[in-house]
């Protein structure tokens, strides 16, 4: 920690005031812009995106020879999008079924059942 | 607000519950001022970062939830004995069931088990702290603030009553309006907060804080069960906490997430909480099958049998956690594509689990089992778990459990797996660290009285709900039919001796302390692993000299050589963490903040955040480095613990 604050932490300075840049940037986008909306979701996501990068880069301990030049990060990352991937697919399989089926005849069980197996779920 | 409003009115038996919280706070306050030990309060345990006095913190408000959580099920009981029991009314049952559930599993189980990893996995790893100490004492009081914020709520605003799964649309603002509901999510979020900086402080201690030389795969089982247990937590506890904050924003802030109005999707929340709840049974489950193997290893003087299949099968337990959730709602009526594939993943996990209860009995083959307390735990809990992992499989079929589900039959089976599995661990595991923590060891005559008592008691309550379940009673009523009347009889008697059990074991603390022979070496049941290496009491340094391992079941290969963890030549200063205040305080004032937040004073709630936010700054510029133990201190120490 001694090491630490004697440097002055350039790089972090950088990414910090890159990361409100482009916060900024991102809000100015979704509020003040007049960009179609499909402008719009592409350019925040590629914003996000970026904005990830630097602080996985700038900030955090992705290229550290403590953390085995990056391996243990990308570990846990790796799993960590596996378990979003699950979360997310899992919830479209397991929830689905409220979408596909018709609220009309909800009153219908017999028939709204029948329904289920045909398509498939 | 008034102020009949804010406290809970008209119930005798909450009358009763504030009188005797005003009765034991003034009594302590009135000891502590009285013995002049508020100095030493503060400066011994609530600005503490070593992680044996944190452990015993955490396991003291465990058994304090114990007892919380048990008086809720004896009221539950007596209620349930007879037909058109006067006890309780509807209302305050469902208050009782639910923070019964919840205090249960959150405040009880996971905070007894991290306690146990607090003092026991440093030292089997031979490190001298946590990788993040002052972290540690933050999630202690995450956990502590957070269980108090719950607990009050029965006195103060109202007891949530949606059961502890909080199911929307009932748990919405619109059917649950007050704080109840509220008390339930921000005691919740509070507590998470500390459990997940746990996950991640001990996962980072087991992966590099290792003595030299100790492989992953020489690591004792406890530390395995307790690194793959934190990998679970980090991976599910984010999904409650987003969980908790959606329907949060949605009671507090108007949303729509999982409401019935508004396009909200009420069976979300379900989903969501179990995609955190399933893996969370597996969090309170993995660190007990953890402990039984530590324990069954030493009392049948065996190696472990089968330790990589052990360790592999806990890896698989893990994974599969997270495959499994729609189980717990089968019925919501997903289909039957939907229940096939988790039904099948649901199975899939009976086979590493089966694999551990293999290599546990063919550890006690042919060995020579010394009949201790701890052993009896461990030796009651695999015939107790098999009758509740293989009612799990049952349950786990979908089309059965459309039978089984919500029926007593479920309660029956989930009190198996969580009390054979997960309370006699603890038990276990206390009795048999005891030595370790307190420098004496608990009565053997009292322990085997209490297992007993427990043991029994806990078949003869849980044993006919299987029953009582087929025959048709759902969970959750207040009142029952005369139908039903025999068996539930004979689970009230049987709770009741649970609790007997566990009123003598309180009293064993208090005799052991008493009248136990003091511990005279470290080394109390002649153990296998490193935790036995240290003298007690522990030195606050745990290891002058951390040995070098390289074997499985380090201690015992060091006795062979004649080792011990203090090597006058080798001795070196110890850099230790301070001791700090900042845990409590910012923890504090986020519970004040939680608090407002539960009545929806926003400003309040605002102010609390902006005071966290500022204890986060204060603590941002805190360089304080620790400090070093000199050699000469060290020689002190050790000469005095060893008795040299």
């Amino acid at each position: 920690m001694a090491e630490h604050s004697k440097r002055f932490p350039v790089q972090h300075i950088i990414g910090f005031v890159l990361s409100i840049v482009l916060t900024l940037l991102a809000a100015w986008a979704a509020l003040g812009s007049d960009l179609p909306v499909k402008w719009i979701i592409t350019g925040i996501m590629t914003l996000a995106v970026i904005q990830a990068g630097i602080q996985l880069f700038m900030f955090m301990h992705m290229t550290e020879r403590e953390s085995g030049g990056g391996h243990v990060p990308w570990n846990m990352m790796f799993h960590g999008f596996v378990l979003a991937a699950i979360i997310v697919a899992g919830s479209l399989f397991t929830m689905s079924f409220g979408f596909t089926h018709d609220h009309e005849d909800g009153g219908n069980h017999q028939q709204e059942e029948k329904h289920e197996e045909q398509s498939g779920h | 607000m008034k102020l009949d409003e804010f406290f809970v009115t008209g119930e005798p038996l909450i009358y009763a519950g504030m009188v005797s919280i005003v009765l034991v706070s003034s009594a302590v306050i009135f000891l502590l001022t009285y013995f002049k030990r508020w100095g030493w309060l503060w400066r011994e345990w609530l600005t503490t970062v070593d992680h044996k006095k944190i452990g015993i913190m955490y396991i003291l408000s465990a058994l304090a939830m114990l007892f919380r959580g048990g008086m809720d099920a004896l009221m539950m009981r007596v209620q349930l004995a007879f037909p058109d029991m006067n006890f309780l009314n509807a209302q305050h049952y469902d208050e009782i069931f639910t923070t019964h559930g919840t205090v249960m599993i959150i405040f009880m189980a996971m905070p007894f088990l991290i306690g146990l990893m607090n003092i026991i996995v440093p030292l089997q790893i031979g490190a001298r702290d946590f990788a993040f100490p002052f972290v540690n004492a933050l999630s202690f009081w995450s956990f502590f603030f957070g269980a108090m914020l719950f607990n009050i709520s029965f006195v103060i605003g109202g007891s949530p009553d949606a059961g502890w799964t909080s199911y929307t649309p009932l748990a919405g603002a619109a059917m649950s309006p007050g704080p109840g509901q509220n008390f339930y999510l921000m005691g919740l979020q509070l507590s998470g907060i500390g459990t997940l900086a746990t996950g991640i402080n001990l996962m980072v201690t087991i992966l590099k804080m290792r003595a030299p030389g100790m492989k992953m795969f020489q690591m004792p089982i406890f530390t395995w069960s307790t690194l793959v247990t934190c990998f679970i937590i980090v991976f599910a506890f984010p999904i409650l906490t987003v969980a908790l904050a959606l329907m949060t924003i949605d009671r507090i802030f108007g949303a729509q997430f999982f409401t019935l109005t508004g396009e909200g999707l009420p069976m979300m929340w379900a989903n969501l909480f179990w995609m955190w709840g399933h893996p969370e049974v597996y969090i309170v489950i993995l660190p007990a099958f953890g402990i039984f193997s530590e324990v069954i290893a030493t009392f049948a003087r065996k190696r472990l049998f089968g330790y990589n299949a052990m360790v592999w099968s806990m890896i698989l337990i893990a994974g599969l956690s997270f495959l499994v959730w729609v189980h717990h709602f089968f019925t919501m009526g997903a289909g039957a594509f939907v229940n096939s594939v988790f039904s099948v993943s649901t199975m899939l996990i009976a086979v590493p689990t089966g694999v551990k209860i293999f290599n546990w009995l063919a550890t006690l083959y042919k060995s020579k089992i010394e009949f201790t307390t701890p052993m009896m735990w461990a030796l009651a809990f695999i015939p107790s778990f098999v009758i509740g992992g293989v009612t799990g499989v049952m349950l786990g079929m979908a089309a059965a459990d459309y039978q089984f589900h919500n029926s007593y039959f479920l309660i029956a089976h989930f009190h198996y797996v969580l009390i054979a599995g997960t309370v006699f661990a603890c038990f276990a595991g206390l009795e048999y660290w005891y030595p370790k923590m307190f420098g004496h060891k608990l009565n053997e005559r009292f322990g085997k009285l209490s297992f007993w008592l427990f043991v029994i008691g806990f078949h003869v309550t849980f044993f006919p709900q299987y029953f009582v379940g087929l025959d048709g009673m759902p969970r959750r009523v207040f009142t029952i039919i005369p139908e039903w009347m025999p068996l539930n009889v004979i689970s009230t008697v049987g709770a009741f001796g649970m609790g007997l059990g566990f009123a003598v074991f309180c009293y064993n603390i208090y005799y052991s302390y008493r009248n136990s022979k003091r511990e005279e070496t470290g080394d109390s049941w002649n153990g296998r692993t490193l935790e036995w290496a240290t003298p007690t009491p522990v030195p606050f340094y745990n290891f002058a000299t951390v040995p070098h391992v390289d074997k499985y079941d380090a201690f015992l290969a060091m006795k062979e050589k004649g080792e011990t963890t203090y090597d006058e030549d080798k001795l070196e200063p110890i850099h230790m963490p301070s001791y700090t205040g900042k845990p409590i305080i910012m923890m504090a004032i986020l519970a004040f903040a939680s608090f407002a937040l539960v009545f929806e004073w926003i400003t309040l709630a605002v102010i609390g955040l902006i005071g966290t936010l500022i204890m986060m700054v204060i603590r941002s510029f805190d360089y304080d480095e620790g400090y070093h133990v000199e050699v000469e201190e060290i020689k002190r120490i050790e000469r005095k613990a060893r008795r040299l």
